[in-house]
């Protein structure tokens, strides 16, 4: 197990560093500069704040110096947000993103798993098709579309929850978002469980299990939820990083003050650091949550276990 | 841009012989799914109107008149109604339609191509060479998405030939990754080892032998590609990165649509619709050619 965990870690560390350095020269080879796109400033105040970021050097210095930086935690100065730096900038916005991210998927995993249960044990009954027609419709309708139309129902026509805002995290802000954020992935969820369910409820050591007298609910909690799972598993990790990095569309649509957005926005605006700092995180979390699910999947799995 | 993925099917008998008889058998087993072939009627229906649709309209998608805003449906002569600026919403639910479509297809033929190359001379070479080509598309893999399309975006100005890159140019990661897996099951095939003891070299082998045969899943891929890109590029647009006005496509439609919801809430229920009975034909022949193609998995 730890000879695994020390080799995939082997890999992993290139694979950020080269993550790091081909966004860092794809982003700096994009035109304008931090510095050029509200109002003009004067050339030698221009010079002057360029200096103070190290951005008169020449580039393979500057990224040098930066890779230094995170080397040691040090992720820079934001270049737009005066006096902060990145991980201040970071800290302010990551909490609406977290908290909604949590929520959904924790949501999602409970209700998908659930309906893919149910689904599977009905195999082409009434059940296991209205599952499966709202899995299409999930994956079909996607976050764009339920958001405004949930606005006008519930947020302008019945009044019920708010349009949109974050007021701190409030219950009633918190609905709308996470049941848009929740339900695409309710249907992949609940279509792998059930792919994963009919494939193992086949498979032999579940008609042992019948064949010894065991009741069902015993066969599928016991016995077949376990490897049905496995393909949930190795979907999750990437899901996991998408949904805690925020949503931009989500955010837009509401009005969230969460990363996804700011991305955006920092991306527009060239704060080459902030911008960098998010990457690495993103593809840190990738990376750990991949690594996670492979852990997750040898546990619950001794055939592959770690070879 | 056909349509219709049965020829394809026909152009698969032709290239593998011993295979003729599972084509067949994938073909019947297709057209005994209802689900299946309503959404292929469907799909050609919607094709045909974004081909022809946009030269049949009385009115022109990009015409503003500012005498005729929010016209409700079937008022005026405007069968879906007309938008904040007066514009005829059945001939922009055209245009962005058909640019929709067109988008999915070249994107996809764009991962098509460099992913089926990329993972099938990987998987065939092995070796170094495979364990390069696919870290480099772990590597690609851990980089956001939305981090490269923003920055193509702000580099080259949003343009739609730029759009069909940059989209094409991460959803070939899977693809390379699907074709790898089959290419490194079929090396190991008798026919492939005739070929090789026969002097075929190394290109003409992959070209002839080993692409042909991963036909079968690479087009479940290819229909499953198509809603994800039109997906991916509605989300560009609703974020105001991709298709720029007076152009329309569905995203920049929906998301107009639901900035004027309240006011006039045809503007959003219209392209929605559309949107999504477009991405479920595609998932529905999807979901239909993997029964069809491989039956085991029902």
């Amino acid at each position: 197990m730890f000879r695994f965990l020390l080799r995939r870690l082997m890999v992993a560390i290139p694979t950020l560093f080269v993550v790091i350095t081909v966004a860092f020269f794809m982003m700096r080879a994009a035109p304008g500069n931090p510095f050029d796109l509200d109002r003009k400033l004067p050339p030698e105040i221009e010079a002057n704040v360029k200096k103070k970021f190290h951005m008169d050097e020449p580039l393979v210095q500057q990224y040098g110096r930066y890779l230094a930086g995170v080397a040691h935690g040090d992720f820079g100065p934001s270049l737009k947000y005066r006096d902060k730096s990145v991980l201040d900038v970071l800290k302010e916005n990551y909490r609406v993103s977290l908290t909604l991210g949590l929520i959904s998927i924790t949501l999602a995993s409970l209700v998908g798993v659930s309906l893919g249960i149910l689904a599977a044990l009905r195999q082409n009954g009434a059940l296991d098709y209205s599952v499966m027609a709202i899995a299409i419709l999930g994956v079909c309708i996607s976050t764009f579309v339920t958001a405004p139309l949930l606005q006008l129902v519930f947020g302008s026509k019945l009044g019920w929850l708010p349009i949109a805002g974050w007021d701190n995290g409030a219950l009633k802000n918190l609905v709308l978002p996470v049941i848009v954020l929740s339900l695409p992935q309710i249907a992949i969820i609940s279509r792998l469980t059930r792919a994963g369910m009919i494939e193992v409820l086949h498979s032999n050591y579940v008609r042992t299990a019948r064949a010894k007298g065991l009741p069902e609910h015993r066969i599928v909690s016991r016995h077949a939820l376990r490897a049905a799972l496995l393909p949930l598993v190795s979907y999750l990790g990437p899901a996991c990083a998408g949904l805690l990095t925020g949503s931009l569309v989500v955010e837009k649509i509401f009005g969230l003050p969460g990363l996804g957005k700011f991305f955006v926005l920092s991306a527009l605006q060239r704060d080459y650091t902030v911008v960098m700092g998010m990457v690495i995180i993103y593809a840190a979390l990738i990376l750990a949550l991949n690594l996670a699910a492979d852990l997750l999947y040898a546990a619950l799995d001794p055939r592959v276990r770690v070879s | 841009m056909n349509p219709n993925p049965l020829s394809r099917h026909r152009d698969g008998a032709m290239a593998a012989v011993k295979g003729r008889s599972l084509w067949d058998d994938a073909r019947r087993r297709l057209m005994r799914n209802r689900a299946a072939v309503t959404s292929m009627v469907v799909l050609i229906v919607l094709v045909a109107a974004a081909i022809v649709g946009p030269y049949l309209t009385p009115f022109r998608y990009d015409v503003i008149n500012k005498n005729d805003v929010w016209m409700a449906p079937m008022t005026g002569g405007h069968l879906l109604g007309t938008d904040s600026l007066g514009r005829d919403l059945l001939a922009r639910l055209l245009i962005g339609l058909r640019v929709s479509l067109a988008i999915g297809v070249v994107a996809t033929s764009v991962s098509l191509v460099v992913g089926v190359v990329w993972g099938a001379t990987a998987g065939y070479i092995g070796g170094a060479t495979d364990e390069v080509m696919m870290r480099i598309v772990d590597v690609l893999y851990s980089l956001p998405f939305i981090f490269f399309v923003i920055l193509l975006m702000v580099t080259f100005g949003s343009n739609i030939v730029l759009i069909f890159v940059a989209i094409g140019a991460v959803e070939w990661l899977t693809m390379s990754r699907i074709v790898r897996g089959q290419t490194l099951s079929l090396k190991q095939k008798e026919f492939i080892e005739a070929a090789r003891a026969n002097g075929l070299d190394r290109g003409a082998i992959v070209r002839r032998h080993i692409v042909p045969n991963l036909l079968g899943p690479v087009v479940v891929y290819v229909t499953l590609t198509i809603p994800a890109i039109i997906l991916a590029e509605s989300f560009l647009s609703f974020l105001g990165l991709g298709v720029q006005p007076p152009m329309a496509s569905l995203g920049t439609l929906i998301a107009n649509g639901a900035q004027d919801m309240e006011l006039a809430p045809w503007l959003l229920i219209f392209p929605s619709v559309t949107m999504v009975a477009t991405l479920m034909c595609f998932n529905f022949i999807g979901d239909g050619l993997r029964d069809a193609i491989d039956p085991k998995d029902r």
